[in-house]
Parts: structure tokens; C-alpha cells; sequence
């Protein structure tokens, strides 16, 4: 790593971008989240050779072979498991995880949890679109009730993962939510991710363009947005529809509201807390269109990630201990044959 | 050699009795899964062989951990073989059983030696657990084992007087008994209580009643055996110390000779050690050694699941370190895929498998090797990956060094397969030094090319090994993963030929593995003959034995161990060609018999045992004759 600490140039969002052509349906939605990750990266200040894309099956998994970073495309749902192996051999790198709604939640889902609860230090890039895209259309963990597809002809019964709702249940300590369309605001919210030491839980609305096609148009399109969308801000009031509409804890309820505040009056509007895990859960619980669509930093309140403690702790255990391991192989119970005991072997 | 029955008795059995001068006993502790029979057998394990005997152990358990008390199912055995000669097994037959209540005894009877000593603890056989273990009758009392040399004494009681003064519960109390069990022994057979107390003192730490106690026990114990000499027909052995090389020895299991011989090949390639595991029957033991070893720059990972622990391994592996996972049968299972991607990914890995009887979660206790196709054939596409075997407890050392070098030689997951018994069974070993072993050379490539990307599929033309480049190396950003890559830029390519080409590829490298192995040697007997007897993992010791006896006869017969099973050596097929018939025992219904055939055309028999118990030597004598009969 020694070549890290020489001066580098700077570099450009098209140094991030491999030769490989890009195979995504025209006007799928990984496209625009692709270009927002190659734009933020300069600005991150991450290099290329220390940075290592991770991914599982799937359409969003094919991300990795467009960066011009490292990259491991494994196997499907494994890459939280994956990226635990390369972070703790070499904490030096910087650790992106890309995958899906169906990768991360479903058949990945075990990894996800346990990626979350032991707060792993990489950020967790899930693109949702709620279907499966790469076997052709059949309804995904986060598909909304009654989603028709291949494979539920009528409609399917399940109720579905709510990917923040999910993560925060599991653990998470870096919650944000954004929409691949959200150009402006996504090199924010990946910023938050990258700087934040722990698991960065970025969860993505994504637009399949040819199996689930306008399933987040409610919201997120722009001419309504104002009022189906509310971008949070640490300390800031919640508010929305240009400041018209704010959201509340009720005191009496427990329960978030949507609460007019047309006339100026924001003394019922709550400040948006990051570090609240109440407040969090509210956010992340909120359904549209009772309620805007929560988008930003969610939750963040870091506590001591992973490969950190395990460090700190085989710093304590193995200070002053010397690793002879001639000395080891002969721990235990032992004795010596000396030549003149020994006989014919 | 004179064994332990076989010497006549002058007691009223009227059956050939115990010689004092056996040149080796096999003793098996039969009590309660929570009777504590697997540390006396431990302790007793550790004072025969600071005694200088030579010694083979097989502890077998039942899955339960506190099995109901008193039951047949909850029966707990440790056996020892040891001896003034080489010792090869744990033993056919126990010449001693200490049973220490009737279901112990009940389990164990039909297989101790007509003429052998059985120590009961006659406090133990009362009505109910008479009852439990389904006696009608008292088998200490009805005559029933006039076959053997009965000493019944209510060993119960007397734990209970030696430990009185420290005012124990009548339970913990009575948990002293093993220790007054042990003291027994070890006075019947002449072995120091210094090493035992030791023990105890660091066991019991601060709390030193218990110490105290059971040091009480043990001293009674003992002190029981020199008064009943005396009187009764408790009499001592002596065994010989055997004659072996000269050297530093200590005793060790097959899972501590594996984490320590995985460490060294970590040490001797220069490479940080990262092991990914999840808790499983009987290989939990290798996570547990290895996650004491930290400041030997390891890493363990308990992770969420098999599948995780080898994904995370694979991930180290790619980061730059040696990874290493170990499971048995149904967790290898799980990682099954993961294992394709590494041979896909073409990265290190030792993938360490501690066979157990299955399929499904079969027997977890016990042992087989019914793991050898799964190891060799059982993954999607054609997946060649080399499979290596460890024979013995001491053998797991260099055999974990050996896949750390075919890992990192060749760029690719090593199976090691190991089993129950092996993990579990303790035998004496000369210790090595580190630097007896040549190192294992690894180089990661830093070379920028001098126009376009580097093609991390690039080969080394003689081992057929791609480059290993560590993620952090400038200028080398590539992409790699499981969906099939061109063989002359790494990019993504489904084209027919190259795929054609790159599976070719992989089956030449992995094949050729058997140029760098070393040729393979005839254990026992001439490189020609009427018989080869083949085998594999930890039936080389009841092989060696029965084909040792064979041959004493004067049978035609050779003994040939594989510790490569993939590829195999590239002389076996001419060696085989040597002998008129070939025989493969197993603890499988015929698998390396298959993989023989297969590869050689060869007419091998199958000789098959998978009923959770290693083989006995006779079984392997028996059928050797039974081959050559017609």
C-alpha cells in the first residue's frame, strides 16, 4: 500500500469507467445510478486501486464489470459474505456492495442481516425494482400484493420486504433511501455512505423498463414530486410540498402524521433527528400515498464497526504474546525419546 | 505377541486370563454421557503416553450432550490401544472394560475379549437403572459373565467416602467418580498421578475444593488398587515402553495437528490465514483451535452459515490471504456452489471436510468416508478440483501443508478430507520442525503491462496457474467472477470455443497436478503380488495391520495408501497393474473402488463398512482371505 501515500492526481468520473459495454435493456434505470456513482467517485476522493465493487446474480450485479475499479461478480445473494472475507483481510480497501432486491433480500437475505448486525465497514448499494429482471419478470420479495408475473399468473399473496424497514430491524446503523432518477441528490447521499465507518444501507428505487415498468411513477415523477416526495435533512424540519405539508410524531399515538403547515406554523412539525431510531422507524414504516415517500439519510448513528473490533480486540489478547510456532507444536503434553532409549523404530 | 488374554488364568472363570506381561492391553471407559468418560480417557491417554508406549484412541459418543441418565443411547466410550510395539489402531477387542453402570455394560460387553476384565461400579446396578439399561437379572450377580474376569465394587461408595471431607452435594460428589475410576487405572497399569493432578490444578483454577476433591478421588482410586492387590485378583501390568525414533514427542488429535499444519502452511507461503467456519459436528474443533491461534496472524470468522464461511474465505482469498473453511458432509454440501466460483475465480482455498456417517445429517458422532464422490465429482459443470486425505491424527499436519501448497502452487481449492474419527482419536507424534518443510512459493504480480488491461487469466505455462493479483496493486484494476471469461483478456465471453477452451484449460491444470505429487509407494509388501490391498484416510491403520498379519502367513499381499485421491498419482495405474486382484475397504458402500475403476479399467472389489465404527483389523483379515480363497 505503500504506493497509497505518494502524491496521485485527482481523478475524473471517466477514469472510473471500464471498456466493457455496458448490457443493461435501453432506459433501464441501473444507467443513471451507473453515472452518479462514476460522477461521485472523484469527489470522494477513493482511488481506483483500493476500490473494490461486489456483487452477487442479477441485473444490478453486473454492475461491477463497468467500474474501472477491482471487481468480483460471485454468486447469487453472496456478496455481503464475499466482501466480509475481503474487508477483514484487508481493511484498506474500500468496499462497495451492489445487488438487488431479489439478490439481497431473498436468496441473499441471511447474509444481509448478518452483513447489518455486525456493521461490516462497506456500503450496500441495493437496487430495488421490485422484480426479477435477469430470469424474466417473476414477482420479487418486494413485490407490492397482487403483482401478476410468470410465476403468479393471478397475482401474488405474499406481503413484501420493505428493504429500510429491514435493515433497520436488522441492525443497520446507516440507513438512506433515493430514486435512480435523483441526479442531484444521490452524490450526497453517497458521500453519507462512504464517509460513514460501518454498513452504508443505500436502498435505490430502481425503474425496470421492461418487467415492472412505472411501478415507483406515483412518486416519483417529477412534476408531482414535491408531494409524494420529502428529502430529509439532520436538524431540519420534515417538511414537504414546498413547505405547505410537514410530518409529526404524535405524542398521544406514537404514531407519524402529516400535518398542514400552510399558515407558517411549524411548531407541531418534528426536527428530523438522524441519530433517533424512533424517528427512523417511523420514516421507514410510512407507506405511499398515505404518506410521502421518506428519501435522504434515514438513520445514521454509528457505533464500532466489525473488522475494528476485531482488531482492537487481537491488539489486547496478542500484545506481548510471541508467534513461535515450533514452540506451539510442541504445546501439551509432551517427552523426549533420546537415542539411547531407542530401540528399533 | 503375547496379549492380554491370552496368558492362562488360574481364577474360577476357567477362561484364559490377563497377562501381566502383555506387550500391549486395549482398555475401553464405558459410563454416562455426562460420566466424564472422555476426559478420563483423555488423561489416561496422556499418562500412557508420557509412560513411552506407543497408542492409538477411538472416543465415541453419542450426538446427545447430557443423553437421559442410565440409557443405552447415552452411552459414552473412550478406548485406548497402547503397547511396547508399534500400535497402528485403537484395537479390535477391549481386553479391560470399565463400565461404569449396566447400560455401559450392556453396550459394550459383546465386544470385550471372551477371558477380559470388566470393572464395574457395582453402586451403579441398582433396580432402576438395571431397568433402564434392560436387565432383568443383575449381570454382576446371575453368573451371566462367567466369561470374563469380573471385578465389581461399589465405586459410587467409595468416591462418596474419599471426597467426604470437602462436604460436597451428593451430585457434585459423585461427579468425582471418573477421577476415582482414573486413579484405578492408573495404578493397574503402573502410570503417574503427578500428570493427572497437574491437570486438575489448571482445570479447577481458583476453585479448590473441586481440585482438592478430585484430587481426593483419584488419590483413592489408586490408593484402592494396592490394597486390593493384596487380597483380591486385581493384579498390575506392565507395559513395556515401546522402542521408537528419537525425538520431541507429544500426543494430538487429528483437529489439533490440522489447525497447527494449516498455520505452518500459511507460515511457510508468507500469507496471513483467514478462516471462515460455522459450528458443525465433528468439525467444530478445528474453528476452536484455530480461533485461539490469533497472534500467528490468523483470522477466524464465525459466519451466519456454511455458505458464508466459504464465500468469506474465497473473499480473503481474493484480498490476498490463504483462505480455509472446513465443514462436514452437509455443510460441504451447502458450499458446494461457492466451490465452483473459486474454481471458476481460479483463487486459493482450502476447503477441509470432516467426514461424518450421512447422508442427510446421518450419523454426526460417528465416522465414514462416504464423502469421496461428493469431493471428487459433486459439483455443477466440470469443476475439477484436487481432493488429498489424511490417515491419521498426526498425519492431518503434513497433509493441511500439502493443501496449502496444491492451493497456492496452483491456483485453485483443495479438498482435505478427514473424518470423525481421525478429528477425535489422539495418537503419540514426533513433532516436526517448520523448517523441516520446503516453503511454498507465492508471488503476487505487480507488473503494469505496457498498453492495454491486464488479463488476470494470464497462465504460468508450465503449472497452467493464472496470476494472483491483490486488490490495492495499482494499475491492475480487473474484473472477475463466475460467469464463464475469455482466455485472453479475462472479459466476459460465452463464445463456444472459448469455452471449450477454458474448461479444457481447467481440467489440464488440475490434472496436471500429478506431475508435482510424488509417485506412489507401497506401504507394505512388494510392488507386485497376488493382492493390493488400497485404501484411504483413517482405515490405514486396520489395513496396515491385517495386511501385516497376511502377510506373516505368508499371503502374497501389499498394502497401498492414497493420500492424493485427485488427481491420483500418475504411477498408480501401473502399480495396480502389478497385482493379480485388488481390494479397496472402505467405510463407504464403494467409492474409491469406483473412482479405480474408472481411471484404470481395473477390476477393483469393494469391501464396505459404514456402520459409524472404524474397521477392525480381523474384518480386513477375513475378507483379504476371503479374495484370494478362490
Amino acid at each position: 500500500m505503500n504506493e497509497m501515500t505518494k502524491p496521485v492526481p485527482a481523478t475524473r468520473p471517466e477514469d472510473w469507467a471500464s471498456d466493457q459495454e455496458v448490457r443493461w435493456c435501453p432506459g433501464c434505470g441501473d444507467y443513471a445510478i451507473l453515472k452518479a456513482v462514476q460522477r461521485t467517485m472523484p469527489e470522494l476522493g477513493a482511488r481506483p486501486e483500493t476500490t473494490v465493487f461486489i456483487s452477487g446474480i442479477g441485473c444490478s450485479s453486473r454492475f461491477p464489470y463497468y467500474m474501472e475499479t477491482y471487481g468480483f461478480h460471485t454468486i447469487h445473494g453472496r456478496a455481503p459474505a464475499i466482501a466480509t472475507g475481503v474487508k477483514l483481510a484487508n481493511p484498506e480497501l474500500d468496499v462497495w456492495i451492489v445487488t438487488g432486491d431479489g439478490d439481497g433480500l431473498s436468496i441473499g437475505g441471511n447474509h444481509m442481516l448478518h452483513l447489518l448486525r455486525r456493521n461490516l465497514d462497506c456500503q450496500v448499494l441495493l437496487f430495488n425494482n421490485e422484480i426479477y429482471g435477469l430470469t424474466k419478470g417473476q414477482y420479487s420479495p418486494t413485490s407490492r400484493v397482487g403483482t401478476r408475473s410468470p410465476s403468479t399468473p393471478w397475482g401474488s399473496v405474499e406481503r413484501p420486504v420493505f428493504p429500510c424497514e429491514f435493515a433497520l430491524g436488522a441492525g443497520a446503523r446507516f440507513i438512506a433511501r433515493v430514486i435512480d432518477t435523483a441526479q442531484k441528490q444521490m452524490p450526497d447521499v453517497l458521500k453519507r455512505a462512504y464517509r460513514h465507518k460501518g454498513t452504508s444501507f443505500v436502498e435505490i428505487y430502481q425503474n425496470c423498463v421492461v418487467y415492472n415498468d412505472g411501478v415507483f411513477e406515483d412518486f416519483t415523477d417529477k412534476r408531482n414530486a414535491a408531494n409524494t416526495q420529502i428529502w430529509l435533512e439532520h436538524g431540519k424540519p420534515m417538511l414537504f410540498a414546498n413547505g405547505t405539508k410537514g410530518l409529526a410524531v404524535n405524542r398521544e399515538t406514537l404514531r407519524m402524521e402529516v400535518v398542514d403547515t400552510s399558515d407558517g406554523d411549524l411548531s407541531r412539525v418534528t426536527v428530523h433527528d438522524e441519530t433517533n431510531k424512533a424517528i427512523a422507524k417511523m420514516l421507514v414504516s410510512m407507506r405511499f400515498p398515505e404518506f410521502p415517500v421518506a428519501l435522504g439519510v434515514i438513520f445514521c448513528d454509528p457505533r464500532p464497526n466489525f473488522g475494528e473490533a476485531l482488531e482492537r480486540q487481537k491488539t489486547e489478547h496478542t500484545q506481548g504474546l510471541v508467534a513461535d510456532l515450533d514452540a506451539l507444536l510442541r504445546k501439551g503434553p509432551s517427552w523426549e525419546v533420546r537415542p539411547q532409549d531407542a530401540g528399533p523404530a | 505377541m503375547a496379549t492380554l488374554a491370552q496368558a492362562p488364568a488360574g481364577d474360577a472363570s476357567g477362561q484364559p486370563g490377563l497377562d501381566p506381561h502383555a506387550d500391549h492391553v486395549v482398555v475401553r471407559f464405558a459410563g454416562d454421557s455426562g460420566d466424564g468418560m472422555q476426559l478420563t480417557g483423555g488423561q489416561f491417554t496422556i499418562s500412557t503416553a508420557l509412560a513411552g508406549n506407543d497408542l492409538a484412541t477411538f472416543p465415541d459418543f453419542p450426538a446427545e450432550i447430557r443423553a437421559p441418565q442410565g440409557t443405552l443411547f447415552g452411552v459414552s466410550a473412550f478406548q485406548i490401544h497402547f503397547g511396547s510395539s508399534r500400535i497402528d489402531t485403537a484395537g479390535d477387542q477391549p481386553d479391560v472394560l470399565v463400565a461404569m453402570n449396566p447400560a455401559a455394560l450392556k453396550v459394550n460387553l459383546k465386544d470385550l475379549r471372551v477371558g477380559g476384565m470388566i470393572i464395574a461400579d457395582s453402586g451403579e446396578f441398582g433396580e432402576r437403572n438395571l431397568k433402564k439399561a434392560g436387565y432383568e437379572t443383575n449381570p454382576l450377580e446371575d453368573g451371566s459373565l462367567a466369561k470374563y474376569q469380573l471385578l465389581a465394587f461399589d465405586i459410587s461408595r467409595q468416591t462418596l467416602e474419599a471426597v467426604k471431607e470437602f462436604g460436597l452435594g451428593n451430585k457434585d460428589a459423585l461427579r468425582c467418580k471418573n477421577m476415582w475410576t482414573l486413579g484405578l487405572a492408573l495404578w493397574m497399569f503402573g502410570r503417574p498421578r503427578k500428570p493427572v493432578i497437574d491437570w486438575l490444578t489448571r482445570k479447577f483454577g481458583p476453585n479448590a475444593l473441586l481440585r482438592d476433591a478430585n484430587i481426593a478421588a483419584l488419590n483413592a482410586g489408586h490408593a484402592y488398587g494396592e490394597t486390593a492387590e493384596l487380597s483380591g485378583p486385581l493384579k498390575q501390568f506392565r507395559v513395556a515402553p515401546a522402542a521408537v525414533e528419537p525425538g520431541f514427542y507429544r500426543t494430538v488429535t487429528g483437529a489439533e495437528a490440522l489447525s497447527l499444519g494449516l498455520v505452518a502452511g500459511a507460515k511457510l507461503a508468507g500469507l496471513p490465514l483467514f478462516f471462515g467456519g460455522y459450528p458443525i459436528t465433528p468439525a467444530s474443533s478445528l474453528l476452536h483451535a484455530l480461533a485461539r491461534l490469533k497472534e500467528y496472524d490468523v483470522t477466524t470468522f464465525q459466519a451466519e452459515d456454511e455458505i458464508a464461511a466459504i464465500c468469506a474465505a474465497i473473499g480473503a482469498s481474493y484480498a490476498g490471504s490463504l483462505g480455509v473453511t472446513s465443514s462436514s458432509g452437509p455443510g460441504i454440501a451447502l458450499k458446494t456452489e461457492a466451490m465452483g466460483l473459486a474454481v471458476m475465480t481460479e483463487l486459493p482455498l482450502v476447503i477441509v471436510n470432516s467426514q461424518r456417517g450421512g447422508p442427510s445429517t446421518g450419523l454426526p458422532t460417528k465416522t465414514e468416508q462416504s464423502d469421496l464422490y461428493q469431493a471428487v465429482y459433486g459439483r455443477n459443470g466440470d469443476t475439477p478440483m484436487p481432493v488429498i486425505a489424511a490417515r491419521s491424527p498426526s498425519d492431518c499436519f503434513e497433509v493441511a501443508i500439502e493443501a496449502c501448497r496444491l492451493a497456492l502452487m496452483f491456483m485453485t481449492p483443495v479438498m482435505l478430507l478427514t473424518d470423525g474419527y481421525i478429528a477425535n482419536a489422539a495418537e503419540p507424534w514426533r513433532v516436526p520442525k517448520v523448517e523441516d518443510f520446503p516453503p511454498i512459493p507465492v508471488r503476487f504480480h505487480t507488473e503494469v503491462p505496457a498498453e492495454g488491461h491486464i488479463n488476470p487469466y494470464a497462465r504460468d505455462p508450465e503449472t497452467l496457474r493464472r496470476i494472483w493479483i491483490r486488490p490495492g496493486t495499482p494499475g491492475l484494476t480487473h474484473r472477475i467472477g463466475g460467469i464463464e471469461k475469455s482466455y485472453a483478456t479475462g472479459n466476459i465471453d460465452y463464445s463456444p470455443e472459448n469455452h471449450q477452451k477454458m474448461t479444457d484449460t481447467r481440467k489440464a491444470k488440475v490434472d496436471g497436478i500429478a506431475r508435482y505429487i510424488p509417485a506412489q509407494r507401497v506401504e507394505l509388501g512388494e510392488e507386485t503380488g497376488d493382492l493390493a490391498v488400497v485404501g484411504w484416510g483413517s482405515t490405514f491403520g486396520p489395513i496396515r495391520q491385517a495386511v501385516a498379519r497376511c502377510r506373516a502367513r505368508g499371503i502374497r499381499v501389499s498394502h497401498i495408501h492414497l493420500r492424493h485421491l485427485w488427481p491420483l498419482p500418475a504411477n498408480l495405474g501401473a502399480l495396480l497393474a502389478g497385482f493379480r486382484r485388488v481390494l479397496v475397504p472402505e467405510m463407504n458402500t464403494g467409492q474409491l473402488k469406483t473412482l479405480l475403476r474408472d481411471q484404470y479399467l481395473v477390476d477393483a472389489r469393494p469391501f464396505s463398512k459404514v456402520s459409524g465404527q472404524p474397521f477392525r483389523i480381523a474384518e480386513i483379515e477375513a475378507a483379504i482371505e476371503g479374495m484370494l480363497a478362490h
